[in-house]
């Protein structure tokens, strides 16, 4: 020990760390190490330095922070002594990776010790560079690594040819400065050169195409004839393991050996002969024999069509699949999957093998066979192996059901020949494995059930029956509440049973208990009991007598501590309660939905809701036709002319509510861009559980309404909104407005409040040129008036650059908004529209007056006309 | 490529780690966390790989020992766990029957001899006995060095007496 250093040895302080009984004790020691080390780092003490960088080594193994020793390691990489040098690279390597800025400070460093003059330090060199070089790096080296590939001592030559596989895998550009020196490498005695050279030319042909061609044509003979040499040469001690020699070097080999045979008919030609010799010589009761029959199989599989020596891969395959050892059995399964593209019928011959790795105890073997199983999967088999696999869902662990359930969907799925059958399949799917089935896979199964109309009393009842039984599996409680909500009549009534149905009695009661059960268990999640709830408003209609029950369990739902919850057990209470003549119909059964929009909706959110994972996000669609309306329509069955009507009437005022929150998103979902809700589940719009909150609700509703405005061409959406209804349309819309007026509540019509309608004038008229102006007022504001003018063009020629001033005087003031179009199409084939906003400050005392002027375009000549607007309605 | 190597004892504490891919230093305690944990956890006659995050891990146990290997989905995993043997029976012998207080207090030997084994995530040599050379070469060098210190530390022990 050397006399003038301090503190422990390295030994000593390894012994107290051990000692520690508790990781408090440990930490304490660690920490008082640490603290000394830093005293004796600031002191700078080349004597103890690399004893000091030895524990901060030891330490930082533990798992505790030594950034203040990365200084510590350049300084003695800079030292002169060999010791030194050689712990401090150790400890480069281990503190610092490639992405620490210090790295950077170490390059010239390494550029002197990889001229040196000990052959070892150049190795300790090259070894840091090639474990933690970065790119920067690399680029400075590369000129060094280079020429040391060519180095005298074999020793320096391995290493240098690794360094440059790091060197052109961070710098590709730097490919082609190794094609020649590695090349050379290939005709090297030496195994260790041989196998770093080997890999060296396996990694240039990866990136760099030409330098692939290169090998190709230059060294494919050469790499086959030492291929040959090593397989037949007689025992080497040095280098045999169980048998083989160098078994490394057989691999790397036939690695380089794919790459060049790999799209190249010719050079596959040539090593068809020895690929044979090493597949059928290889003895295969070890390890290392295997080691090589795997890769040499992946080889024979990877390069141009030699049929005969694939009929000999897949026998070896299938004796690695009937191995007892396990490793061998899972590479087996793993190179099957890539053999099932070229021959499907010889993998085919395995099923039953590996179906039975799916039962496998080991999960690294039952998910390799899981995926295999699928790609095995066709129109005829899937029948059988879906039995197969449910059978096995039913025995197997609980971690292993999310894979093999998602696995089954998707066979299912695929490959379904029937409706029935599928229904039947995912019944069983979801029984098994409820828990752990995707959001997804239960609204496809739903989607399928609404087209199945010749099923539904059958899917139904199995659903009543499963329901009963599997109780905690969610999402099949979730299928069976909606089910039973749409069709809960035909389970009661046993409408169109099957041949293969036992007959059923279930009572009008037996049907809510299911829905009260889920609604009611206090481990059904929000989106469950919200859709037992839309279940129960359902029934309520379809069962009336038992509305009474139905509705106290509504009630219930009253103190949930879900605002959406309770907010929608009032409003669906209200229905129940007072709004009976339009309940039956407002809760029909839904349309069909739509098949096409799902899948193509479905796969185009896939990748989201794999991101967000927790919020269900892929939504079923309701088969709108036309696209903003539809949904409305289709759940409360009244025609559009209503729903324009309804914002208007205040004693709608709790279904607009309702209803908002879905027009919002549906709205949304049609629109042209999809916006960030397209994905959310309609089945959540109903209830809006999780969406906007009232603000943004109206928000959205009145979107909703300008997107039908556009579609009737009628007036602007905030119009409808706040003002009387605008003549033209107050007509058509009034009849349905009262229509639904009639079935909802005696409260009367806002409308007669809303002040007197106003009629529409003709404001300016020319021989080329007509101008109308219609009126409404916002019923609190009565000083302003909104005006709605409507350009005609008489003339036989369009208008281009269409423009509309107006004036007014002082008392008023006047808010022009932008013009629906600067183009009037000729002879009233169209017109522009623009909204004017006139305040009147002496209101009641005086009436509107406006003077305008008009300019345009008409061919390419500036036209203006100019008028004076007086003829306006009173008390405007 | 081999993209890290680690070595755990049966009680989950970390006796080497070796990084040829970049992971920070919260990476890095978290992969050893969660691997350990699914290594240490797995029955005795499972295979000896393991899926993990795109990856596949290679693991082996020695005695108290597990030694890992992280390698790309499309390695030879079978060559990988004759790598692994490979360096065990080069750290036998060198150590001469080696266990695991041998890794624990000349750790900085087991990363020496694993050097020589591994650059840049590839095997370097096969021949033990190559590696056994060089690694005895660079301890001589080692010696000498120490030899020489101490012989110059004794002189000036001496002169300032």
């Amino acid at each position: 020990m050397n006399p003038f250093s301090s503190g422990t040895r390295l030994r000593d302080m390894i012994r107290a760390i051990r000692a520690c009984k508790t990781a408090a004790e440990e930490r304490a020691v660690v920490r008082k190490e640490c603290a000394d080390i830093r005293a004796l780092i600031n002191e700078d003490d080349p004597h103890d330095r690399h004893r000091n960088l030895a524990k901060l080594m030891f330490i930082h193994m533990l798992g505790y922070p030594t950034h203040f020793g990365q200084m510590e390691c350049l300084k003695l990489i800079a030292s002169p002594g060999f010791p030194e040098k050689r712990i401090g690279y150790l400890g480069l390597m281990l503190l610092l990776d490639e992405r620490q800025e210090v790295l950077m400070l170490v390059t010239n460093s390494l550029k002197q010790d990889l001229n040196h003059s000990n052959q070892y330090v150049v190795g300790l060199a090259l070894c840091a560079l090639g474990n933690i070089c970065s790119a920067e790096m690399a680029r400075d080296l590369a000129p060094e690594v280079e020429r040391l590939i060519q180095f005298r001592d074999p020793n320096i030559r391995k290493k240098a040819a690794l360094c440059s596989t790091r060197i052109v895998r961070k710098v590709p550009d730097l490919a082609e400065n190794f094609v020649n020196a590695a090349a050379s490498l290939l005709k090297e005695k030496h195994h260790g050169v041989l196998i770093t050279g080997v890999q060296l030319c396996y990694e240039l042909c990866l990136i760099n195409d030409e330098a692939l061609e290169y090998f190709r044509k230059k060294c494919t003979e050469g790499v086959i004839k030492t291929l040959r040499d090593i397989t037949n040469s007689a025992y080497q001690p040095e280098y045999d393991v169980a048998g083989i020699t160098d078994p490394f070097l057989h691999i790397r080999l036939l690695r380089l050996l794919r790459v060049l045979g790999q799209g190249d008919a010719d050079a596959s030609d040539l090593m068809t002969d020895i690929l044979a010799q090493v597949a059928t010589k290889t003895e295969s009761n070890k390890n290392a024999g295997n080691a090589v029959l795997y890769e040499c199989v992946e080889t024979i599989m990877a390069i141009e069509d030699t049929s005969s020596l694939r009929v000999l891969a897949i026998n070896i395959l299938g004796r690695f699949l009937s191995n007892r050892d396990n490793n061998i059995r899972y590479v087996a399964l793993n190179m099957l999957m890539k053999a099932i593209t070229f021959d499907d019928q010889a993998v085919q011959r395995h099923r039953v093998t590996i179906l039975e790795c799916v039962k496998d105890p080991d999960a690294s073997i039952r998910k390799r066979a899981l995926e295999l199983v699928t790609l095995l999967v066709n129109e005829n088999n899937v029948t059988q192996l879906t039995k197969e696999l449910i059978d096995y869902l039913e025995i197997s662990d609980e971690d292993f059901k999310e894979d093999l359930s998602a696995k089954i969907c998707f066979i299912v799925e695929k490959f379904s020949p029937e409706k029935l059958w599928y229904i039947d399949q995912m019944l069983k799917v979801l029984c098994e494995a409820g828990k752990f089935v995707k959001d997804d896979v239960w609204h496809a199964l739903i989607v399928v059930i609404s087209n199945a109309s010749e099923l539904h009393g059958y899917t139904v009842r199995a659903l009543y029956k499963a329901v009963l039984i599997y109780s905690e599996q969610e999402t099949l409680v979730r299928v069976a509440v909606w089910c039973i909500g749409e069709y809960g009549d035909l389970l009661v009534n046993n409408v169109g049973m099957l041949g293969i149905e036992d007959p059923i009695t279930v009572t009008e009661s037996d049907a809510v208990d299911v829905i009260e059960d889920a609604i009611t268990r206090h481990n059904s999640d929000s989106t469950t009991k919200a859709m037992a709830l839309v279940a129960l408003l359902k029934l309520s209609s379809r069962f009336p007598s038992i509305s009474e029950r139905i509705k106290d369990i509504i009630v219930k739902q009253k103190g949930s501590i879900l605002l959406e919850m309770q907010q929608r057990a009032i409003e669906y209470n209200s229905i129940v309660d007072r709004h009976k003549n339009i309940r039956s119909s407002l809760v029909e059964r839904m349309p069909v939905l739509d098949e096409a929009t799902f899948n193509v909706r479905r796969a185009g959110s896939f990748p989201a809701s794999a991101s967000t994972g927790a919020k269900p996000s892929v939504s079923l669609p309701n088969g709108f036709e036309k696209p903003a309306v539809a949904p409305l329509v289709d759940l409360l069955d009244l025609d559009s002319d209503d729903i324009l009507a309804a914002p208007s009437s205040s004693g709608a005022d709790f279904l607009q509510d309702l209803l908002g929150v879905d027009l919002g998103s549906s709205s949304s979902q049609s629109g042209a861009t999809q916006g960030p809700k397209a994905g959310t589940d309609l089945l959540l719009d109903i209830l809006s559980i999780g969406t906007p909150s009232p603000a943004q609700n109206s928000a959205s509703s009145i979107d909703f309404l300008s997107t039908a405005d556009i579609n009737n061409n009628t007036s602007n959406a905030l119009d409808t909104l706040s003002s009387p209804v605008p003549p033209q349309i107050a007509t058509t819309a009034s009849t349905g407005m009262f229509d639904l007026l009639d079935g909802l509540s005696p409260s009367p019509s806002k409308e007669a409040t809303n002040g007197p309608a106003y009629p529409s004038i003709v404001a300016y008229e020319s021989s080329s040129l007509k101008i109308e102006f219609t009126f409404s007022k916002p019923p609190e504001n009565p000083q302003t008036t909104n005006v709605q003018a409507t350009f005609i063009n008489l003339s036989p020629n369009t208008f281009t650059d269409f423009i509309f001033q107006a004036a007014v005087p002082k008392f008023l003031q006047l808010h022009l908004d932008p013009a629906s179009s600067n183009t009037l199409p000729a002879s009233g084939n169209g017109n522009i529209t623009q909204n004017l906003k006139v305040t009147n400050s002496q209101h009641g005392k005086k009436s509107l007056v406006m003077r305008m002027r008009i300019g345009y375009k008409l061919d390419g000549k500036d036209v203006l006309e100019e008028g004076q607007v007086s003829n306006f309605p009173r008390g405007l | 490529m081999i993209h890290f190597v680690l070595l755990v004892s049966r009680q989950g504490k970390v006796r080497l780690t070796k990084w040829y891919s970049p992971y920070t230093q919260k990476e890095r305690s978290k992969v050893i966390r969660e691997l350990s944990g699914v290594i240490l956890n797995r029955g005795p006659k499972l295979c000896n790989f393991i899926e993990w995050r795109g990856y596949k891990v290679v693991y082996k146990r020695y005695a108290s020992l597990y030694f890992c290997m992280c390698i790309d989905e499309a390695d030879n995993e079978l060559e990988v766990l004759e790598i692994i043997h490979h360096y065990v029976e080069i750290l036998d012998r060198y150590f001469g029957s080696v266990c695991e207080l041998d890794l624990i207090f000349n750790f900085h030997k087991a990363y020496y001899i694993l050097d020589e084994l591994l650059i840049a995530g590839e095997l370097q040599e096969s021949s033990k006995k190559t590696v056994a050379r060089i690694i005895s070469a660079q301890d001589q060098l080692v010696e000498a060095a120490k030899e020489e210190a101490s012989s110059i530390s004794n002189i000036i022990a001496q002169a300032t007496k």
